[in-house]
């Protein structure tokens, strides 16, 4: 592996915005092998060579103080008064051509409906399990399978309406599934937030590459809730929708109140909710009103103190039978975890050809699971070029990065996958894409990945983005925002991978 | 709407307008203090801290700058302006989606501005800038609310806690002021006096409006009238009280809640206001004319609190 860093410019400006560009092995998504801009960066390329550094930090100083203005912030409790600091977020757009897009989209939609089948399958009949497809051990010994969903009737045997799946792209360039989140998934906030950014940092630019437009995001949603609603049997026409969230301290708050005021939806605590009679009622100024469908934020051990954890003060007692006796919807179901448990991962390839009989368009990456001993044995032997994860955790806990790892914290991991194979999996260290960075006043190379929102009410809808996650740490491999990630702009084009600017340019030279 | 939904919006306007009210309060005694002699502003200080509740704790035998400096800063006095410009910002935080992005984007700004700058000991220097942001952050959140979101049960619930919270403190300042400084009722105010019913004018943003109505002579009687009868001008009480008044009356139609304990309460509180004469109530006593209003003032919210935010569950069920 021999790093280089980008030296033939073509330009002869002596004040070069890519002073310490690092191109490697990793795939570059702004430069091809040959050190050239790839067709779909050519405009935003020849937009970076023109712009002043000065120019570019003034923009992001604007836009660090309209996320501050905004409160798009989470809170660092270091001090008894909360500091609170903005996700970072870096102005240079990733750019996906479309072609490349649409592939996303079949892969995941295909995901999707085959995961959705898999969570009717397992908490009724079991065929899958039957047929020794997943072992029936793996599903029982997931902390997120929930026995009280056995039997349980849902609306139209969607479990999982709102889904985001994390996208890595290999280093020749295919994309592949680094992990599904099919239980609160969030950051959808951010995807809008950083393209209102950028609509006003790069408007020309913007509009010359003719992106796919997200906004309609909310109202997809909205109308994936809407068809989710029981309300058709209780005789009432407009369904009343909710999203419960766990409050301000939750650090995705923003988000609950965001997407609450765009649907037009209520935003709920588990305070202002009750049960009677297996019914869900919100406590207003003018009484009670039936709750008919609730977005739900809070994870499912909080949902129902009676059910649940009995010392959850988020969740609102009851909530779990009126959720049985079908009189409310929660999106996403119960239990849903199950299937984005990491050992289960493994296993969504045969799940897809399982109940589709298709191949997945999208790969996964190669994982050991350590309950097989062979593979433990090589994990063992090979911790040192290993990523190991805890099969429970997100957000970048509970993870040894192997290549990064001290003797110590190997021999740490070794004793918890002994003690306990089930909870842990590994997996090769992946060189993530590079994508350029806006960062100290210069462009630079940093890994990142991509988080796309699947909506799925019967069909599929994609908003043609996600967030583009990225580990701001030169070298580093962890994109999560809880471990020093940031997150920028993702352009899908509407044409094939060349830009509006091209195509026009390519128009006149023809004329 | 959300009964938490309400008692929140309801509650941030109460700490702003309080926010405001403090540092107005503030603010006019440290420009009053540079013409008066020390003795007579330690008497208006006095008042100023029972005018404000300040808990014999705090006020002790501290001097008064370093007390105001505790009724403007201390984040563990719960009535300071930086503690009830968080508060109104808390309580906004908690139903941002209700109100407007711009009306969160203008306390959260208010917000940073005065937690940004620490102060330092020459601060007093410049304090009247910093009361003044309070005090126009304020009416810029108030214009922004009133431009920007509609006009139905939420912005009502803004209006009804500034009000209650303005009746409420106005009543405060002005018994202080009464029970404290004796005047004859109907004859001009001179000498060193005069600034000190300035003063109590300006701490009402009064001062102006008060010209135009009886002209610059100071009669306590007219001072009073002005003060608490006068149906025009936002800061006084009448004013305030029809506010409170009209804002439940509205609530109690969008609701269509039968019952109707807080607008009666507060019916009968502006008919007392309306109807009765300046005379009369300073024969009776100004500051006890007052405190009957502060304790009306308190059965209205605990009504408030009762129909709508906090009701027991098997009444509604049974509605």
């Amino acid at each position: 592996m021999t790093a280089s860093t980008l030296t033939r410019l073509r330009t002869p400006l002596s004040n070069s915005p890519f002073p310490d560009y690092q191109l490697d092995d990793a795939y570059d998504e702004m430069f091809d092998r040959q050190e050239e801009p790839r067709d779909h960066y050519h405009a935003l390329y020849r937009t970076l060579l023109n712009l002043r550094p000065e120019e570019l930090r003034k923009s992001q100083q604007a836009a660090d103080l309209s996320f501050l203005h905004q409160g798009i912030t989470f809170t660092v409790y270091n001090d008894n008064e909360g500091t609170e600091r903005i996700f970072p977020n870096d102005l240079l757009p990733r750019i996906i051509p479309g072609d490349e897009w649409r592939k996303i989209e079949q892969g995941l939609t295909q995901r999707i409906i085959a995961l959705n089948l898999f969570l009717k399958d397992i908490y009724h009949e079991g065929h899958i399990l039957a047929d020794n497809i997943v072992p029936r051990e793996l599903v029982y010994s997931c902390r997120h399978f929930r026995r009280e969903m056995r039997g349980l009737n849902i609306p139209r045997d969607i479990y999982v309406s709102i889904c985001g799946s994390d996208l890595v792209r290999l280093p020749d360039g295919t994309f592949a599934v680094l992990e599904d989140n099919l239980r609160v998934p969030s950051g959808v906030s951010y995807m809008l937030a950083n393209r209102k950014v950028l609509k006003r940092v790069f408007p020309t630019l913007f509009r010359d590459y003719g992106v796919s437009p997200i906004d309609h995001y909310a109202q997809a949603l909205l109308a994936t809730l809407r068809a989710l609603s029981p309300v058709s049997s209780s005789g009432r026409n407009e369904p009343s929708i909710a999203l419960l969230t766990p409050g301000v301290f939750n650090s995705a708050y923003f988000e609950h109140t965001f997407l609450a005021q765009q649907m037009g939806i209520e935003l709920v605590e588990g305070r202002d909710l009750l049960v009677h009679d297996n019914i869900v009622y919100m406590r207003t100024t003018s009484g009670l009103r039936r709750v008919d469908v609730i977005y739900r934020r809070v994870d499912d051990d909080f949902l129902d103190p009676l059910c649940f954890r009995p010392d959850s003060n988020l969740g609102v007692p009851g909530l779990f039978n009126a959720y049985r006796a079908g009189n409310v919807t929660l999106a996403n179901a119960i239990g849903t975890g199950v299937a984005d448990d990491k050992a289960m991962y493994a296993y969504v390839p045969s799940i897809i050809k399982y109940y589709l009989g298709e191949d997945p368009i999208i790969p996964n990456i190669k994982t050991y699971l350590l309950t097989e001993k062979d593979e433990r044995n090589y994990v063992l032997e090979n911790m040192d070029k290993l990523v190991v994860k805890a099969v429970g955790e997100s957000g970048g806990y509970g993870m040894l990065i192997g290549p990064l790892s001290s003797a110590q914290q190997r021999d740490d991991f070794r004793q918890l996958i002994l003690a306990q194979p089930r909870n842990y999996i590994a997996q090769p260290t992946i060189n993530l894409s590079r994508a350029p960075c806006f960062l100290d006043g210069a462009v630079q190379a940093r890994h990142v990945d991509l988080r796309p929102y699947i909506l799925y009410s019967g069909n599929v809808t994609l908003v043609p983005g996600g967030l583009t996650r990225v580990a701001l740490r030169r070298g580093s491999l962890v994109v999560n925002s809880s471990q020093g990630g940031g997150s920028k702009d993702t352009w899908v084009l509407r044409h094939e991978n060349k830009s509006n600017a091209d195509l026009q340019a390519i128009e006149r030279s023809a004329d | 709407m959300l009964s938490r939904v309400a008692e929140s919006l309801y509650w941030m306007s109460r700490y702003l307008e309080r926010a405001e009210h403090t540092a107005r309060l503030i603010d006019v005694d440290l420009q009053l203090r540079l013409d008066q002699s020390m003795e007579s502003s330690t008497g208006r200080w006095l008042r100023l801290i029972e005018a404000l509740r300040v808990p014999a704790l705090l006020a002790g035998d501290v001097d008064a700058l370093s007390l105001a400096h505790t009724l403007t800063f201390n984040r563990t006095n719960p009535s300071s302006i930086v503690s009830c410009v968080a508060a109104a910002r808390e309580n906004l935080r908690h139903v941002r989606e209700q109100s407007s992005s711009e009306m969160w984007e203008q306390l959260n700004r208010l917000y940073l501005q005065m937690i940004g700058t620490p102060p330092e000991d020459s601060w007093i220097l410049q304090s009247h800038a910093f009361f003044r942001a309070v005090q126009d952050g304020a009416h810029l959140f108030q214009g922004i609310a009133d431009s920007t979101m509609a006009h139905g049960e939420g912005w009502h619930y803004i209006q009804l806690g500034r009000f209650v919270e303005r009746t409420d403190v106005l009543a405060a300042l002005i018994g202080a002021h009464f029970s404290r400084l004796a005047h004859p009722a109907n004859q001009p105010v001179e000498g060193a006096g005069y600034l000190e019913w300035v003063g109590l004018l300006k701490c009402c943003a009064a001062f102006e409006a008060y010209c135009k109505a009886y002209s610059a002579e100071l009669r306590p009687i007219r001072v009073a009238e002005f003060l608490l009868l006068n149906s025009e001008f936002p800061h006084s009480i009448r004013f305030s009280v029809e506010s409170v008044h009209s804002a439940l009356g509205r609530i109690g139609e969008i609701t269509e809640r039968k019952v109707a304990q807080p607008v009666r309460l507060a019916g009968r509180l502006r008919a007392a206001l309306s109807f009765s004469q300046i005379e009369e109530i300073m024969a009776e006593g100004a500051h006890l004319y007052m405190e009957n209003i502060r304790s009306q003032c308190v059965h209205v919210h605990s009504a408030i609190q009762q129909i709508y935010f906090d009701y027991p569950v098997e009444t509604a069920l049974a509605s």
